[in-house]
């Protein structure tokens, strides 16, 4: 448990004291396997038993062992990759800076997974907020400082609903449990019982709206394109495939809270709502988008809608597909945004109708990229097609059948216009562009591998000891600990 | 709960506290110039500080005269005077472009008002004193909430937009002084430090702003659209 947080902390300090960008690199590589390493055993910890640490403060239980599982994956390759990419840059003295900071968010986003005082929580997903806007605006031109300054304001001041909502919680709770009491997830399901209906109701959405800013649920996704789509590649994939989930586990233990309590249909309906509006909303966008960083971008939006259908659909399928889908989301998405870089880099572009003849240029990245898309549309035999049909199945079983209807159509939208994107840059006629070479070719091409590799594995079998986990983690959340 | 027992004197001082930093976050609203937005700013966190200490001494909170002695120092002067720096390195003395003219958003932030009652009026259930006492600060804990989102909305200047976000934490700090006293120090001292390495963050950022995009208008912050 120690070792997940010392290491990237220590590998951030390296960087900034031995200030050598070839140290930074592999420190930071080797802290993030070690996380890998380390939240593998954590998970099969939290399984066995549920921890506190701290005096409380610090819960380790399966759902947050499951994402800092996510957490740590995104991690390892996006700092693989990041080793070649950043490389291509020429900006070799401020790289120190960029790998501390890229420790530093992975140390946040971890911290903000076993908090279980829900103030703290709060404050950890703020903190991986300031630390990732000096990694979006890490290019330093006119866009990504621009996008920087758009994604700071809009994500604090939806965040500060959230701790608004927070507040009323912890009110709310003060009846049932004195004025003073430890805030933790037991504590507010314990009293959110007999809390004054409408004052939960309206803490809730406050929450919600909040941690939704954060996780890019639609109408407040607007930072999200920008964000992603000018931060270098790396760092989209770090923000689209592990920090949406840290704040997406906000969302899932908020839903736990109110669980059982008289307005638990109604939040599980708002949640279905906001996921179903992301999902249509990033569909249309991604129909005509030029840029192939923000296709990548809305996609994100979309998936994120999906993992919100999937825990407002509830039940142990809902909850079984959204936490997978969240896995299959961080590998697919992570393979997808290395190839957005690669290409970004190779044709010194980000339009889409500049890419052309991706296959021609690089053989063996362009297939796993093309495949890669195949699968984030959401087509057998990759995973996030299975995670997709449970969630799909969640639906058409419970009572949100209308929002599952939507789902199937929009599905289809997205796959047909995505790939469409895909062939026009694959086998579209055009000229065949400059291409400049790039060294560094091994450290970009092996995160694509060990991202795509797991994604068909898992998507052709779902391994049982990981369905049992879902099943463990829905009686948990459904049980009152979440 | 020690809102249960408050009498009408209590009541009185709170309320009055309250009312005073919701209008002064009417004056942020009313006026063009950047400086009045700080000293407004300064002293309605002079006022929740006040707030602080009269909830500490009726309630018999001792740990809140600490919370109110940080709010005095941190939100009363050392966020002002880097504000201040700000506003005067950066060379800008007021919104000219301004969305909604001063005496509109003034207009508008009373209907924000009034729909904040609304909902409070909603989420209580007590009757009495402490009800009245409750409902009033659910109302501008609310109400300052909108009316920094609509500072936000209708600013452009990088610096009110800052304000704006402090102002949506000011209301939420006043709210829980008086609803939630009980609140866990460790946290309320955290928030704290965290708005300072917030501001921190906004004024490299508008140094980045400057260099590179050239403006400290948001509204000329426009290449990334669709």
């Amino acid at each position: 448990m120690l070792i997940l947080f010392l290491a990237p902390l220590a590998a951030g300090a390296l960087s900034l004291i031995v200030s050598r960008s070839r140290v930074a690199e592999y420190v930071t590589v080797l802290a993030a396997i070690t996380d890998l390493v380390v939240s593998f055993l954590l998970l099969h910890e939290a399984l066995e038993q549920r921890h506190t640490f701290l005096h409380n403060y610090i819960l380790l239980d399966n759902l947050g062992a499951w994402v800092i599982l996510c957490v740590s994956i995104v991690y390892t390759l996006a700092s693989i990759y990041a080793v070649g990419y950043m490389r291509l840059l020429d900006e070799d003295e401020r790289l120190p800076l960029f790998y501390a900071l890229f420790s530093g968010f992975a140390f946040t986003m971890l911290g903000a997974c076993v908090m279980n005082n829900v103030g703290v929580f709060w404050i950890a997903i703020e903190l991986t907020t300031l630390i990732s806007t000096f990694l979006v605006g890490f290019e330093q031109e006119a866009e990504s400082t621009e996008a920087a300054w758009k994604y700071i304001v809009v994500v604090s001041a939806g965040i500060s609903l959230a701790l608004l909502g927070t507040v009323l919680f912890y009110w709310g709770g003060s009846y049932v449990l004195g004025p003073s009491y430890a805030m933790t997830w037991a504590a507010l399901h314990g009293s959110a019982a007999q809390v004054y209906p409408p004052l939960l109701t309206v803490s809730f959405l406050l929450v919600l709206v909040g941690y939704g800013t954060k996780a890019g649920l639609a109408p407040m996704h607007t930072w999200l394109p920008d964000a992603h789509s000018e931060s270098p590649a790396p760092v989209s994939a770090m923000l689209s495939g592990a920090l949406l989930n840290a704040s997406m586990l906000g969302i899932a233990r908020f839903l736990s809270v109110v669980d059982g309590t008289s307005v638990s249909t109604f939040a599980h309906s708002a949640v279905v709502g906001f996921g179903i509006f992301s999902f249509v909303l990033a569909t249309l966008f991604i129909v005509r988008q030029t840029g192939i960083k923000r296709l990548m971008a809305y996609s994100s939006v979309e998936h994120i809608g999906v993992q919100a259908l999937g825990l407002g659909f509830g039940g142990a399928l809902g909850i079984a597909g959204a936490l997978y889908h969240m896995l299959n989301h961080s590998l697919n998405k992570s393979l997808m945004f290395f190839g957005a870089g690669n290409a970004m880099r190779a044709y010194q572009t980000k339009e889409i109708p500049m890419i052309r003849h991706v296959l021609k240029v690089s053989p063996v990245t362009g297939t796993l990229w093309l495949l890669g898309a195949v699968g984030i549309a959401g087509a057998p035999p990759f995973a996030l097609f299975l995670s997709e049909f449970t969630i799909l199945r969640a639906g058409i079983a419970g009572r949100y059948r209308w929002a599952a209807i939507v789902f199937v159509i929009f599905l289809i939208v997205v796959f047909i216009s995505f790939l469409s994107h895909f062939r026009d840059m694959y086998f579209g006629t055009g000229p065949e562009p400059e291409v400049r070479s790039m060294p560094g070719v091994l450290w970009r091409a092996i995160p694509m591998w060990l991202a795509f590799l797991p994604l068909l594995v898992l998507g052709l079998w779902w391994p049982r000891g990981l369905w049992n986990a879902f099943m463990q983690i829905y009686a948990g959340l459904a049980g009152g600990t979440p | 709960m020690f809102l249960a027992h408050v009498s009408s004197l209590q009541a009185s001082i709170f309320s009055l506290l309250a009312i005073f930093s919701l209008l002064l976050a009417f004056v942020m609203l009313g006026s063009h110039w950047l400086r009045n937005y700080v000293y407004a700013f300064a002293a309605e966190s002079w006022l929740i500080a006040a707030l602080s200490a009269a909830v500490a001494y009726f309630g018999g909170y001792t740990e809140l005269y600490i919370i109110a002695i940080l709010t005095a120092v941190f939100r009363g002067l050392v966020l002002p005077y880097l504000l201040m720096r700000i506003v005067q390195r950066l060379n800008v003395q007021r919104e000219i472009h301004a969305v909604l003219q001063p005496s509109s958003s003034l207009v508008v932030g009373a209907l924000l008002v009034m729909f904040a009652f609304v909902i409070a009026n909603h989420m209580n259930f007590q009757t009495s004193t402490a009800g009245e006492v409750v409902v009033l600060a659910l109302t501008i804990m609310l109400s300052m909430k909108l009316l920094g989102f609509l500072m936000l909305a209708v600013r452009d200047q990088a610096v009110s937009q800052i304000l704006g976000l402090l102002v949506l934490e000011n209301g939420i700090f006043l709210g829980s002084q008086i609803l939630v006293p009980g609140m866990p120090m460790l946290i309320e001292i955290v928030i704290l430090f965290d708005l300072l390495i917030i501001v921190a963050c906004f004024g490299m950022l508008i140094r980045y702003l400057v260099v590179h995009a050239g403006t400290t208008s948001s509204r000329q912050l426009n290449r990334l659209v669709g």
